[in-house]
């Protein structure tokens, strides 16, 4: 059985930890709260006070799990190799289980105080269900939404986009002569309603590679947001229109551009229906030809480096948690960056810190987010660049709104608009 | 139960925020690092701002006559943070400020939550290093390391952290607050309370202010392995450098069971046949860093290494620390238990010391990996065994009680650096005898005799 379908699942995750506390040094709620139950040590121990009977499920504990923006550190920093992500998906699988969704009092609380937020990460997340969104004019940034997050601050959010991706682009899209290979695009939601240039961006490089795009148009959310939280049986329900949508349509590799993608499809969704054979095959079979676009564009095809063009950029890469030290993917990014002419990669201080979206922890935990998020703008201003370059919707989204806050004059983009934007350059470089 | 009055008056001292009371926040105070403990969760937890906060819990707490257990980062290894009575657990983590760097007098004044690391990276800007690195550098606190005074890896030529102490302000257990010490090289004024409360585990005050003595950067490091068939002569060995009269910073040493089992986890490329490994780093300016990790691999050799390894760069050097600061976790791995013994020996009496931890290990059937400061005489003897097994529990008693008996009887101590806290208290009297331990009692009872500091810790309350 699956860390998903019972807690007793990660006995041998726990027993590894020797509370020696090293998790300290890197989780990035713990340096904010400095409360024991932020580190994975705090939560490993409510995790065994709750299997040996010391303390029963009860709402304040689900509310501790959620103390979490799963950005895996502790696990990296784990002299005995704990699987702290495993620790806690499995965690609040069983607070779903025994409590109900979203049980925790402050959880619903915090949420509905701040309603807006609420709908909107539904909207972002899980169950879509076509909330209106209000234009709320904000300070220099026209009509984007911003919504109170509490202690007198604001979160900036995308303007949702007019047309979603899916619709305004074909299913399936032909370079011009032969194509080398068939890609399907799996653009997540983020893209999908609000980055709609991201995904854009995907394609055009896909195409400018010679390379066919299909973009199934019945798939659906990743199903990540409802994982995470432990709801489980709404992520399977994803995973499965998901896989039988790709199936369907059929493709040599599948790309996608944001990290809760790239992680679902290598790794959740096996873990999810790992109970159930069929699906789980098919699970396997997909997880081994996905990719994240850069993973794809540096190691399965190498991309085309004639016809780039210059980009007068200083650049520097925000590594999310989840591409990083859940794909193990932090060179193709900057080895895509580093080849484009003209652009200057300036490293920050710990570009692999998380930046505090996390998903809905930056709904539930809105102060927490910020201030994890204060630190990262204080070491993109730092490097003194132009841009901010990553490779995920969600970290984009927080990083706008931080560098926004901050009056910071920084573009934030995926590292893959930049590279369309030096092929545009290059077709109108004279003699490239 | 707590008086509801108690929770509003620290409420009201230190804002609700820093008052934690809720019993899923009490549970993760319930431990520290120290293997194979009882979890005792406290009533509160409250997490003060300053000496004056720190000063108006002690008089909240003996107003309703609670018991206090200062806490910094909970990484002891001797149970010193586990509020064995209930009560109050006082964490010192919201006190993190450095509070100067002072470059003409070489010191540094610091509040207690301080992570020592953070310190070292303040002060590397200056070209200065606070030398004392127990292997919890990036996570323990000043407070925490200054109270077990902590020693390291670099103790055999830096020392360990009382010879870095030069004054500290303290909250006594009845929240008066002194001061004592200063920048001064020399000061004899008074009995020497400064030495008195580093290491006293905060049985006796609460540290809020530490002034520390730093030291330049050294300007150059290198870094050696020496292979060795036989226990024996890596003991020599370590003689040998030492009587050739070099003072490597570190030297460090791991038996055969610690290295299979390292190997085995890191990949690291160990010499896994062999009966130990010397791990020596030299530094200091850099033409007596070459000379001097020339003289040491010369050494060595003559003392009959079947192989020495010399670090030719950063990567390599980071791989030999690295394959050492994995010991414990590694071993941590083999077993669900790992009782990590701290018994500490004078330099030239090692050879004898390893061969009595292999014979009591023998003797009792257990698995005993060896590792540690071979420098400095402290070794890790650290026995692999599971909780849960009643029967082997009893035999890893014995053997702990055998081991301190050898590391007493060669002329060494119970505990060389992590603190006697409730693990090692009844072995006192083995050590000082009942007069040594009375004259303790005496010292805990003047300063505080309510045992309200850490009850149950170091001098245990007499019936
Ligand atoms: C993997 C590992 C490796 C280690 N390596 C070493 C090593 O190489 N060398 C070494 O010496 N130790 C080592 N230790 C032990 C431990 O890390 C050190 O003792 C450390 O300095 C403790 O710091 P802390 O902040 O965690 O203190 P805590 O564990 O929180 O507290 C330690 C003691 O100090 C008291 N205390 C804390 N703050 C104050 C204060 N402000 N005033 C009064 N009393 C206070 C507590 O009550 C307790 O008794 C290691 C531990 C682990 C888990
Ligand atoms: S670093 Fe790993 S072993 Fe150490 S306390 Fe954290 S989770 Fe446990
Ligand atoms: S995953 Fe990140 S936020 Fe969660 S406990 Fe580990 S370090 Fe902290």
């Amino acid at each position: 059985m699956g860390i998903y379908s019972t807690l007793t699942s990660i006995e041998g995750e726990l027993h590894k930890c020797m509370k020696c506390g090293n998790c300290q040094a890197v989780c990035p709620i713990y340096k904010e709260t400095r409360h024991e139950v932020g580190v994975a040590r705090g939560k490993i121990s409510l995790v065994e006070a709750l299997l040996s009977g010391e303390t029963e499920m009860t709402e304040g504990l689900s509310e501790r799990f959620s103390l979490c923006t799963t950005c895996m550190a502790c696990n990296a920093n784990c002299p005995c190799g704990v699987r702290f992500d495993q620790i806690i998906l499995a965690a609040r699988a069983e607070a779903v289980r025994q409590k109900g969704l979203h049980s925790g009092k402050a959880i619903a609380f915090g949420a509905l105080k701040r309603q807006g937020l609420f709908d909107l990460g539904l909207k972002v997340g899980s169950v879509f269900q076509g909330v209106a969104l209000k234009r709320i004019p904000g300070r220099k940034s026209g009509s984007r939404l911003r919504f109170e997050v509490g202690i007198g601050k604001t979160k900036v959010f995308p303007n949702l986009a007019k047309r979603t991706l899916r619709s305004e682009l074909p299913e399936i899209i032909r370079p011009a002569g032969t194509a080398k290979m068939r890609v399907a695009f799996f653009t997540g939601c983020m893209i999908n309603y609000f980055y709609t240039d991201m995904g854009k961006a995907v394609v055009e490089v896909l195409i400018e590679n010679s390379l066919e795009v299909v973009i199934p148009n019945g798939q659906g959310c990743c199903g990540i947001p409802a994982s995470v939280n432990g709801d489980v049986e709404s992520a399977r329900v994803m995973a499965k229109r998901n896989l039988r949508e790709f199936e369907n349509m059929g493709a040599e590799a599948l790309v996608v551009a944001c990290s809760s993608g790239g992680s679902a499809w290598k790794h959740v969704y096996a873990e999810l229906l790992s109970d159930e054979p069929k699906w789980r095959a098919l699970a396997e079979k997909w997880a081994e030809k996905s990719y994240d676009i850069a993973e794809f564009l540096v190691d399965r095809i190498p991309f085309k480096e004639e016809g780039l063009g210059r980009v007068e950029r200083k650049v520097t890469y925000h590594d999310p948690c989840h591409l990083n030290r859940g794909q193990g993917i932090y060179a193709e990014p900057r080895e895509i960056l580093i080849k484009i002419p003209g652009l200057e990669l300036i490293e920050m201080k710990e570009p692999g810190r998380c930046c505090g979206m996390a998903g809905s922890f930056s709904l539930i935990h809105p102060e927490l987010s910020d201030q994890i998020l204060e630190r990262k703008i204080q070491d993109i201003a730092q490097t003194h660049t132009d841009t901010v370059a990553t490779g995920c919707p969600a970290c984009r989204l927080q990083l706008e709104s931080g560098v926004e806050n901050a009056d910071l004059q920084e573009d934030v983009v995926h590292t893959v608009q930049i590279l369309a934007e030096s092929y545009r350059a290059g077709k109108l470089e004279p003699g490239v | 139960m707590l008086a509801e009055s108690m929770l509003r008056e620290l409420r009201e001292a230190l804002g609700s925020k820093n008052v934690l009371s809720e019993t899923e926040d009490l549970l993760t105070y319930a431990y520290d690092a120290t293997a194979a403990m009882r979890r005792k969760t406290p009533d509160v937890v409250v997490a003060p701002k300053s000496t004056e906060e720190v000063s108006q819990v002690l008089k909240i707490a003996q107003k309703y006559g609670l018991p206090v257990y200062p806490r910094g980062s909970g990484t002891n290894l001797s149970g010193g943070t586990i509020p064995l009575e209930g009560g109050i657990v006082l964490s010192l983590l919201n006190m993190n400020r450095i509070l100067e760097v002072d470059t003409e007098n070489l010191t540094a004044t610091v509040q207690p939550g301080v992570i020592i690391q953070d310190l070292n990276n303040e002060v590397a800007q200056h070209g200065l290093l606070y030398p004392p690195d127990p292997g919890t550098v990036t996570t323990a606190t000043m407070g925490g390391s200054v109270s077990e005074c902590s020693g390291g890896l670099r103790g055999l030529k830096y020392g360990v952290t009382k010879h870095y102490m030069m004054g500290m302000r303290l909250v006594l257990a009845d929240g008066e607050v002194i001061k004592w010490g200063g920048k001064t090289v020399k000061n004899v004024t008074g009995y020497d309370l400064t030495a008195l409360f580093t290491g006293a585990e905060g049985t006796l005050g609460i540290i809020t202010e530490i002034l520390v003595k730093l030291i330049p950067a050294p300007e150059a490091r290198k870094s050696l392995l020496g292979v060795f068939d036989d226990v024996d002569k890596a003991g020599r060995a370590i003689s040998a450098i030492i009587r050739n009269r070099i003072i490597p910073a570190t030297l460090e040493i791991m038996d055969n069971m610690t290295l299979r089992t390292v190997e085995n986890f890191t990949h690291a490329g160990l010499p896994i046949e062999a009966e130990a490994v010397l791990l020596i780093e030299v530094d200091g300016y850099k033409e007596v860093v070459e000379r001097e990790a020339a003289l040491v691999e010369d050494v060595l050799q003559q003392e009959g290494a079947v192989e020495v390894k010399v670090a030719k760069d950063e990567q390599e050097r980071e791989r030999i620390w690295f394959a050492r600061r994995s010991a414990l976790p590694a071993l941590a791995q083999k077993k669900p238990t790992t009782v990590l013994e701290d018994a500490t020996v004078p330099r030239s009496k090692i050879p004898e010391m390893l061969k009595a931890i292999r014979e009591i290990a023998h003797k009792h059937d257990l698995l005993i990996g060896t590792f540690g400061h071979a420098g400095d005489g402290n070794l890790h003897p650290t026995i692999l065994t599971d909780e849960r097994d009643k029967e082997e529990m009893a035999r890893v008693e014995k053997a702990v009680d055998e081991i301190f008996q050898v590391a007493i009887s060669l002329g060494g101590t119970l505990s060389g650096e992590h603190g006697i806290g409730i693990a090692k208290a009844k072995y006192l009297p083995l050590e000082f005898g009942e007069a040594g331990v009375r004259t303790l009692r005496r010292i805990k009872e003047a300063l505080d005799p309510q045992y309200r500091l850490n009850p149950g810790k170091i001098v245990i309350r007499k019936e």
